[in-house]
């Protein structure tokens, strides 16, 4: 019995590897680009989806009038150029003749017209609209000519424009009512099959009017689990991969095939304060939490220090030195100080909220926080909550403190006038009114000067870090990981894969 | 009326049970359908474009309208659409379940082939060192999660052998056999794991009890073989509690199992209802767990018949 047992578990073990090694697929095809992401799209309309997850992929099918390149720097993509009006209140682009749909139809400025009105249409439900109602109507004087008229001169305008949210599709789809269901851009590349939560497949357009894509196609495997990503790096069974996580993205240098690029985000992490809720509403508290905390303690604890300390403006054209901001410098005396001013020599307890695994060091992030608050009295009681209830909680601004990482922009106003203005959509949230943020706002909203519009949003970031509503952390990266063979990859800051039309696999 | 037919009567009565649970909890966890969609953006919607997302949805309706309209519906045999997937939601589940149901065959058959055998073995060689042994590992079996021994397979195999089973697509059986056999033996060995750990320690103490029964000792005491005498007198009798854990561990299995495939990057059935639940796709969750629960039911069943086979002195429903 012992032996014929024995026997049996060697036999069935030995039949069960046979059977996996059959299943091993070691063959590549070398011009598609196997590529992998832990999260994947969740739905298909450029103007309604805001999920970073969808829009990734969304913008290698649809394309915008223009473009951000790495720099951040506005380039041409639908258009081939622009120009604002003396009086900053009219907008008008110039379309590249040449560019196409890919049903084949040329892309007109009938198309462009009736994209925008449909992301204006309340009935469509787009958030992005937010970012567009100073327009009032758009002419279409010829095919390849589109005239924005705005009701003031509205500069960040044209950076929103860049964002995938304000694609243009066809007319005749919108018609049809197919956006969402079918993608149908002008963009880099035909999406061929999409099972959600699974793989996409992505074949190059050959007819694309912005140049020559070096791969045939993408297929992208959907892996939850970033481990899994780089198990199938490590075998080389994909070429290409997103990570998310540090934790597993400063494992991928140990693998001598393997090349990991850190791009820095816009995207901030930050504790958020709610100065409508005692003790928060005392500015002297707000100012000992900003003092309290050590920024660059809670990089290194919570995301190994893969990041940056930054202040609220993280796009490198605005971003000031982070050292000159109100208390970049740890000084707990001084925060002990602040709080017996304030009446809270005692401290005070407060419960702080974070999203599981969005990002995935919140947890830890919001650990370190409780720790650093402990040393000048203030007990957090940290609560986890399911991303979806998180954000549920967060938009009604039911919360003492929140770890948060919130989206980042190109330009300042576009990325903060829903939290800093009074009319902002976001003003639940952030629960802050205060005249300077919103003056100083309105004024980079219309300045055209460039220089000028420095000045004003560096008194508005020095200005937001002293009032101390929110405590900026610092910036993290975004990871890519690739076999040594897959060369010409240009990262953005904002996260796109746009990158990936300059992407070639060798052998 | 006959046991068979009384018990398939009570199947709609739970269903409902179910699909009233079901759509009332997931509707009572905050964040809904635009809030999974939009995320924190969602606060940039006027009250009209909120209203327009809410018709889209379906929640400008109250809960017993949507409900009712959704009992119609499946009355009829439509489970709804799923908003994630742009389908209907019987052909998302359709799409998974045979990746599932064929996972959890596998796993069972693994549990079964390693499991049955080491339980007789050990129960054979009660206290003995080698049945220590056995209790040994079947005790690491089941106290080890499976996410760890998932993921130590997969380090295993990746850094130490540098090769893995494609991931994250799911080839038919019937398509391509290697193929598919390849992409689900690692998380059915996996799964079985445990599950085998479990069949063990039942089979064994249960195999225990029948051997010290009276008609045991008279069989043994007239001479028949030992051999003869586990596999033909005390084995199908020992085999009812095993029946049971089985149908139990194989029933949850035919929920998915959405640590497994989340770690195999598996689109089984519990991925896509975990999927389904984090985007607040409603008509999705509800639909899937309504299935799973027929597939519960359906399985209890058969364990409650496959008794009567086994041991003839069970009749069921009897009076």
């Amino acid at each position: 019995m012992g032996k014929s047992f024995t026997k049996t578990l060697v036999s069935t073990v030995a039949f069960a590897v046979a059977l996996g090694a059959a299943g091993f697929s070691a063959t590549a095809s070398a011009a598609t680009l196997r590529m992998a992401w832990s999260q994947d799209a969740t739905g298909l309309d450029p103007h309604k989806q805001t999920a970073f997850s969808s829009l990734r992929l969304l913008e290698l099918v649809y394309e915008p009038l223009v473009r951000l390149d790495k720099d951040l720097k506005i380039i041409p993509a639908l258009a081939d150029s622009w120009e604002f009006s003396e009086d900053g209140k009219t907008l008008s682009f110039k379309l590249d003749p040449e560019a196409k749909f890919q049903n084949g139809n040329k892309v007109a400025a009938a198309d462009v017209k009736a994209s925008f009105e449909r992301l204006m249409a309340e009935e469509t439900g787009a958030a992005a609209r937010a970012n567009f109602l100073s327009i009032e109507t758009i002419d279409t004087p010829d095919d390849t000519t589109v005239v924005f008229n705005l009701s003031q001169p509205d500069v960040p305008l044209l950076t929103a424009m860049t964002s995938i949210n304000a694609a243009v599709v066809p007319a005749s789809e919108i018609e049809a009512g197919t956006i969402g269901t079918k993608a149908i851009g002008s963009g880099p590349f035909k999406l061929d099959q999409w099972e959600p939560n699974s793989k996409e497949v992505l074949t190059a357009n050959k007819e694309w009017a912005g140049g020559e894509v070096k791969v045939d196609g993408i297929n992208v495997s959907v892996l939850p689990d970033e481990t899994a990503i780089l198990a199938a790096l490590r075998t080389k069974q994909i070429d290409f991969a997103l990570l998310n996580d540090p934790l597993v993205a400063t494992l991928v240098p140990n693998e001598a095939s393997l090349t990991l690029d850190r791009t820095p985000v816009l995207n901030y992490h930050v504790l958020q304060l709610n100065p409508s809720r005692k003790p928060m509403t005392e500015l002297g508290v707000r100012q000992a939490i900003s003092c309290a905390v050590d920024r660059q303690d809670v990089l290194d604890t919570a995301l190994l220090g893969e990041g940056k300390v930054s202040g609220p403006l993280t796009m490198p054209a605005y971003a000031s030195d982070p050292s000159q901001l109100f208390c970049y410098e740890r000084d707990v005396e001084k925060a002990k100080k602040l709080m017996a001013d304030a009446g809270y020599a005692d401290g005070f307890s407060a419960t702080v909220i974070a999203a599981t695994g969005e990002p995935p060091t919140a947890a830890a992030e919001a650990q370190v926080i409780q720790s650093q608050l402990a040393e000048i009295g203030i007990k957090l009681d940290i609560k986890m909550m399911e991303l979806n209830v998180y954000v549920d909680t967060w938009l009604k601004g039911d919360f003492d403190m929140a770890v948060a990482l919130n989206g980042g922009r190109a330009d300042p106003y576009s990325m903060y006038n829903r939290y800093w203005t009074k009319a902002g959509n976001l003003q639940k949230v952030a629960n802050y009114i205060d005249d300077t943020l919103d003056d100083l706002m309105q004024k980079g909203r219309v300045e055209t000067d460039p220089e000028k519009r420095k000045e004003i949003f560096a008194a508005f970031e020095k200005h937001l870090a002293e009032v101390s509503p929110w405590i900026w952390l610092y910036t993290a990266y975004s990871y890519t990981a690739q076999q040594k063979n897959v060369t010409g990859f240009v990262p953005s800051p904002t996260g796109s894969l746009f990158g990936l039309t300059t992407v070639t696999v060798g052998e | 009326m006959n046991y068979l037919t009384r018990r398939l009567l009570t199947f709609p009565l739970v269903m409902l049970g179910v699909s009233i649970l079901v759509f009332v909890s997931i509707r009572l966890v905050p964040g809904n359908a635009i809030t999974a969609m939009l995320g924190t953006e969602a606060g940039l919607l006027t009250p009209q474009q909120r209203a327009a997302l809410e018709a889209y949805f379906g929640l400008d309706k109250s809960w017993p309208v949507q409900y009712g309209h959704w009992l119609m519906g499946v009355l009829r045999g439509d489970l709804g659409i799923s908003v994630t997937y742009g389908k209907p939601v019987l052909d998302v589940i359709l799409e998974r379940f045979p990746l599932t149901l064929e996972l959890a065959l596998l796993s069972m058959l693994i549990a079964l082939a390693i499991g049955l055998p080491a339980g007789i073995f050990a129960a054979t060689r009660n206290e003995k060192p080698s049945d220590l042994g056995v209790r040994i590992l079947a005790m690491i079996g089941q106290s080890t999660p499976n996410f760890v021994v998932g993921l130590l397979i997969i380090y295993i195999l990746s850094v130490g052998f540098g090769v893995l089973p494609v991931m994250g697509t799911f080839t038919p059986f019937f398509e391509n056999p290697l193929e598919n056999l390849g992409q689900l033996i690692l998380p059915a060995l996996t799964l079985g794991f445990a599950f085998a750990a479990s069949v063990t320690r039942i089979s064994r103490s249960s195999m225990l009890d029948v051997l010290s029964e009276d008609y045991v000792r008279t069989a043994r005491s007239k001479g028949v073989p030992a051999l003869s005498v586990i596999w033909r007198h005390a084995l199908p009798n020992a085999l009812i509690p095993v029946v049971t854990l089985s149908g139990v561990e194989f029933g949850y299995l035919l929920g998915g199992a959405v640590i497994v495939e989340q770690i195999f990057a598996l689109p089984g059935l519990g991925r896509m209802v975990l999927d389904a639940i984090l985007q607040r796709d409603y008509a999705l969750v509800q639909g899937s767990v309504l299935f799973i629960a027929l597939n519960f039911m359906i399985v209890n069943l058969l364990v409650d018949l496959a008794y009567a086979v086994l041991d003839p002195r069970i009749r069921l429903g009897d009076r």
